[in-house]
């Protein structure tokens, strides 16, 4: 019997609406979203994010959009990064968690002279930390 | 001089305080613009590589006189004190961290300064087609050259090993070639 997958998506959108980074940090399992679904739903919610910036003060924006029974929640740094998270859970404090030690290590991959603001993030070290990051956060 | 070790550590340590201090995030950031300019200028890893070489070896024509006046060394007696005048105090004073002098040969004229930690290179990734091509750090090579050919002794000086490349330490290997005579003309 296969399980229900976790499903978390990330995406990075840099200050241009470049996208910056990607992964998929869902656990295995049966799932009901197709990557085409899960792309576009939380690229529909990034113009929800550039008017809810303006609401609050704090980074973590909490979930800017629904569809279906799909959450995006997003967070947005100072630069105008937007770190876009989909997700179906409603684990509010592990997902602020996650978004704070992304933010940490976004910046230190950023820190790095080899790394242009709106490049793609092509290290393995990011990636790699990133999933665990992911894993440690959003353990089933 | 039953401990030279210690005395070179302490010797450094305070010629480190004595020094004026930059913001190291400032300072890692520069050097890191500067490296990755080169590449995009010249873009091929072995030309940044004696660039970088040339650069610091510029700069250790001129740090030399720097680190004379400040350090409060003494003249070396043989190329062995002198790696580690380089590792402990001259290293520690311009960069801030000391390195530990190893691998000597037998005729004691070549030996390894191992890093323990680099602050050049903190945060930096290499992308994965520079790895074993660009020696990030090369500029220090110079600098170390250039300090000691002032002092009469040409030397060799380069990259071994480089934690960015994924070993597991930062090794620079020094090399004495010759020392050299000052020759004096008959001015007739």
């Amino acid at each position: 019997m296969a399980q229900q997958a976790t499903v978390n998506v990330l995406i990075i959108v840099g200050k241009d609406d470049v996208p910056i980074y990607e992964a998929d940090l869902s656990t295995e399992g049966i799932r009901e979203d197709s990557p085409h679904l899960d792309q576009f739903v939380v690229h529909a919610a990034l113009d929800l994010v550039d008017e809810m910036v303006w609401s609050t003060s704090s980074m973590f924006l909490r979930v800017v959009d629904k569809f279906n029974d799909f959450h995006v929640s997003a967070y947005c740094t100072a630069g105008h990064v937007r770190m876009m998270l989909l997700h179906k859970h409603r684990n509010e404090e592990a997902i602020r968690a996650f978004f704070a030690e992304l933010h940490d290590l976004f910046i230190k991959a950023m820190l790095s002279p080899f790394q242009t603001p709106s490049a793609p993030i092509e290290s393995p070290t990011f990636d790699a930390k990133v999933r665990a990051a992911g894993q440690r956060h959003f353990r089933a | 001089m039953s401990r030279p070790v210690d005395k070179y550590g302490k010797l450094g340590d305070a010629a480190f305080s004595r020094m004026e201090k930059v913001n190291a995030d400032l300072f890692l950031l520069t050097y890191g613009s500067l490296v990755t300019q080169l590449l995009k200028d010249m873009e091929d890893a072995e030309a940044v590589n004696a660039q970088l070489d040339k650069m610091g070896y510029n700069i250790g024509l001129r740090l030399i006189d720097e680190f004379l006046a400040k350090s409060g060394v003494t003249a070396c007696q043989d190329f062995r004190e002198t790696a580690e005048v380089v590792a402990k105090v001259g290293l520690r004073m311009f960069l801030g961290v000391g390195a530990e002098v190893v691998m000597w040969n037998k005729e004691m004229t070549a030996c390894s300064l191992v890093l323990a930690e680099n602050p050049l290179a903190e945060y930096v990734e290499l992308p994965a087609n520079l790895v074993n091509k660009l020696w990030y750090s090369n500029l220090l090579c110079g600098v170390i050259r250039g300090c000691l050919e002032q002092l009469q002794l040409r030397v060799e000086c380069r990259f071994e090993k480089d934690a960015l490349q994924g070993d597991d330490q930062t090794m620079i290997r020094l090399e004495l070639k010759e020392v050299l005579h000052e020759e004096y003309d008959d001015d007739d």
